[in-house]
């Protein structure tokens, strides 16, 4: 297992490696001159232009643009952006409020998803399940900034039981968000839920159990769920990863200052050496929250094993 | 629930002067003074904010609140009046000019604000090395050229020659060519003073900035989420801040700071969004409010290319536009028709200059006729993507259609950064999108860095490539008189010269639509765009 998660890990060197070169390629592939635009309709002087040039390397080819990216990285320097600022400053800056964000987003993903699919798996049929089917349908078909804004304009400015905007209120700030950022995992978890299970209550061990004698809770709890959730606990964890790099709307929105917002104004502004450094570190966290899940499934499932 | 700022708010409403405390986002009212604190929105600035380095509007407003300069601007008339800093700035050959400075004036770090603190920080945002953005805000101070380093180079020299420290409150100014406005132009924040700490720590600095003005920075900028300022207590000016602080906060959704701004938790708004505007009139009532800002939004043509370079052919296409109903249909009253190239809020605009920005099909087809412009071919219509100017594009091009019988074709796909070099290699097929806002209040500058020929790009925005002697003759007879009634009268000279050639259709000026919160009251918007907050009370009166 060791071995295992060992062999895992320095895979996710040649893959960072790739996605950052990707990554770099991409940003220098956009056309148009992000030091010309610096200025705006004014132009910068040119003499100033050039400075910038240089500082950022933007002369150089690609190859070596990113050679001498990698070498500062090497050294632990991450870069900077075009007003100065580390980007490593930026990140561990912004790192903790965007996985506040997706802590509290998982969180009701497995709390109201799992409870939700589970309850109308059980009772399928029931009013309880149409319930769930047509809701997470209709939150499946809106796009998140306009849940995100429906959201804001119900429960901020009509009701005013949320903050609007900001992370000013500690975790209760980032309960409105969260439940956005959630809300298209949460109907895919709840739906998964749903569908596994009632899968699983009809083979043939669930009988056998039944046959047994067991208690309903016990077969449905210890025997059914366990193997029904193996599916949904692989998405939840996959999810994991999605979130942290997928929060760039719902933190516009609800202005969180966070990794999505950066990243977003970073690739507005050409600004290679930011969107390198965040992309790849999302890249990071969806490879180890994937290992992450492997090795879980093998704690749900003995009869998986790594070597 | 009720947020902590909400029951803030509310105390204050009911008149309670014992502000001891007052919630929200580490709001605190004055302990001496008292007044309160307020939050105001604002973009992400770009740059870190040190003036010389402080291009844009977002980071403009925080400095601005940090830093007064040697002149201010009077709200009105938008003349410059020495309020701030300076107590003169007077040359007898507008080329000499000596700067007297006030006695009094301190840096929050308790520094004196010399004219050493000028020159040194001028000086340093000059030299090309130093990268900053208001660099070219010196190109007319003599020795200007010695500091722009060539590519990987040092620079001749490190101060230049035209400024000279006279003694502690005095230096002098020499200019390379005379320029009768330059005591108008040091209200802008090219030209604001940097103490000794800068040059000690210039990224601290740009954290942290170290102003002389009205507001005082406590603790560091906090990128994507704003920064809290309070009142600095020995303010030199005549008038102290009337609140005690005022937090700016950074959205990056101009409608989620709208929806904190309706549910009390934001107390102003200098902007409102689109969409929103006609439900804001109603909403906020006169807590909502219009104020034109200093900018226009022009039609430039490409007068490198063939079909355009007959000024008769863009008077065409300048008559055939109906500003007003497009002013009517798409803005939605958030800008005003446009009759001439310098904006209202300066002093020496005149409200018709322009006899071709009224409609006039008859004669715009005639104009046509007689320059033999080929109607067949369509006429491309350039503008930048993702700035909101899709529409009202369109609308131009459909009324080219209707009144001209000309086809369009709309050219929005380019994002800004693809754009402007596009326009800097006379790259547009037809006319384009360009636009103006003002560095501080005087013709020339809506005038000379986008029409003369020493604005050609790449030194400057003249992206139409206009160029034309007598314009520039003009344009340098009012920078050289010595009075300002003479400049106006010359430069007014130099408008008639553009409008003859035409080389952009002015179409908008620019309106400034605010609201504000209950919580507070005497909030103003400059035509800078800028809100005073030095003069916005927290209560209502």
């Amino acid at each position: 297992m060791g071995r295992y998660v060992l062999r895992r890990l320095l895979l996710t060197i040649p893959v960072l490696l790739g996605a950052s070169l990707l990554i770099f390629s991409m940003v220098y592939a956009l056309p148009g001159d992000p030091i010309r635009a610096l200025g705006g309709d004014r132009p910068l002087s040119e003499a100033v232009q050039a400075q910038l040039r240089a500082e950022y390397n933007l002369d150089d080819p690609l190859l070596i643009q990113y050679l001498k990216y990698l070498a500062g990285l090497v050294q632990g320097d991450f870069g900077t952006d075009f007003s100065g600022r580390p980007v490593l400053a930026t990140i561990l800056d912004r790192l903790p409020v965007t996985a506040r964000l997706a802590l509290v987003a998982v969180g009701f993903e497995i709390l109201i998803g799992i409870a939700a699919g589970v309850l109308a798996g059980l009772r399928r049929g029931s009013f309880f399940d149409n319930l769930v089917l047509v809701s997470t349908t209709v939150v499946v078909s809106i796009p998140v900034f306009v849940l995100g804004f429906l959201a804001q304009y119900v429960f901020g400015v009509r009701l005013g039981w949320f903050p609007i905007a900001g992370i000013s209120q500690g975790w209760y700030s980032y309960v409105l968000p969260g439940l956005v950022l959630a809300a298209l995992s949460l109907a895919y978890v709840a739906r998964l839920t749903r569908t596994s299970l009632a899968e699983n209550l009809q083979s043939d061990y669930v009988r056998t159990a039944r046959a047994k004698g067991l208690s309903e809770a016990r077969v449905v709890g210890k025997h059914t769920l366990r193997n029904s959730l193996i599916p949904v606990i692989t998405f939840i964890g996959a999810d994991l990863g999605a979130l942290m790099g997928g929060a760039i709307v719902t933190e516009s929105v609800f202005n969180i200052p966070g990794l999505g917002r950066a990243v977003y104004d970073a690739v507005l502004r050409q600004e290679g050496a930011v969107v390198v450094g965040i992309v790849t570190l999302f890249v990071f966290f969806y490879i180890f929250f994937n290992l992450v899940v492997d090795v879980l499934y093998a704690a749900l499932d003995p009869r998986i094993r790594y070597e | 629930m009720r947020t902590k700022r909400a029951a803030g708010a509310a105390v204050l409403m009911t008149g309670t002067l014992l502000l001891t405390a007052c919630g929200g986002g580490g709001g605190e009212a004055g302990a001496d003074g008292g007044g309160g604190t307020f939050s105001a929105y604002i973009g992400e600035p770009e740059n870190p904010l040190v003036p010389g380095n402080t291009t844009e509007t977002e980071g403009g407003q925080v400095v601005d609140a940090l830093w007064t300069g040697l002149v201010e601007y009077d709200r009105e008339t938008n003349e410059a009046v020495y309020t701030g800093v300076a107590e003169s700035v007077e040359s007898e050959d507008q080329k000499t000019w000596t700067v007297t400075l006030k006695d009094g004036w301190t840096f929050h770090d308790g520094t004196p604000v010399t004219a050493q603190s000028y020159v040194d920080t001028w000086n340093y945002v000059a030299n090309s090395t130093n990268a900053q953005g208001n660099s070219y805000f010196f190109a007319n101070v003599e020795g200007y050229e010695d500091l722009q380093a060539e590519e990987g180079k040092e620079p001749a020299g490190t101060e230049m020659s035209g400024l000279e420290v006279v003694d502690d409150t005095t230096f002098r100014v020499t200019l390379t060519e005379p320029y009768a406005q330059f005591p108008t132009t040091l209200g802008y924040t090219a030209f604001f003073p940097m103490p000794q700490a800068f040059f000690d720590d210039p990224e601290g600095f740009g954290e942290q900035p170290i102003g002389n003005g009205p507001f005082k920075a406590d603790e560091a900028f906090q990128e994507g989420q704003g920064i809290t300022l309070t009142r600095y207590e020995e303010f030199g000016g005549e008038e102290p801040a009337k609140a005690a602080g005022v937090e700016f906060r950074v959205y990056t959704e101009i409608n989620t700071a709208y929806n904190d701004l309706q549910a009390g938790s934001l107390d102003v708004v200098g902007q409102i969004p689109p969409d929103a505007i006609a439900s804001a009139e109603d909403q906020f009532g006169e807590r909502f409010k219009t104020t034109p800002r200093g900018d226009i939004t022009s039609l430039g043509f490409p007068t490198y290319d063939e079909r355009f370079a007959d000024p008769q052919v863009r008077r065409a296409f300048s008559m055939a536009i109906d500003r007003q109903a497009i002013t009517d249909a798409i803005f939605q009253g958030s800008r005003t028709p446009a009759a001439s190239f310098v904006s209202p809020v300066i002093d020496g605009h005149r409200e018709d200059a322009c006899d071709a920005c009224e409609l006039n099909v008859e004669e715009a087809n005639r104009l046509l006729e007689e320059a033999g412009f080929d109607r067949s071919e369509p006429v491309d219509l350039w503008f930048n993507a993702g700035a909101g100017h899709e529409e009202w594009m369109q609308a131009v091009g459909n009324q080219l259609r209707e009144n001209l019988g000309v086809e369009y074709q709309l050219r929005g796909d380019l994002q800004f950064a693809e754009y402007l070099p596009k326009q800097d290699e006379k790259g547009m097929t037809g006319p384009f999108r360009s636009g103006w806002i003002m560095d501080y209040p005087v013709m020339e500058n809506m005038l000379g860095p986008t029409y003369s020929t020493a604005a050609l790009p790449p030194a400057g925005s003249n992206v139409t490539f206009y160029s034309n002697e007598e314009f520039d003759a003009k344009l340098q007879e009012g920078n050289a008189a010595d009075s300002v009634d003479a400049a106006i009268q010359a430069y007014q000279e130099a408008e008639d010269v553009l409008l003859a050639d035409m080389p952009a259709a002015p179409l908008f000026y620019g309106l400034v639509q605010y609201a504000h919160s209950e919580n507070v009251s005497d909030v103003h918007v400059n035509s800078f765009g800028r809100v005073e907050v030095e003069d916005v009370v927290v209560g209502s009166e």
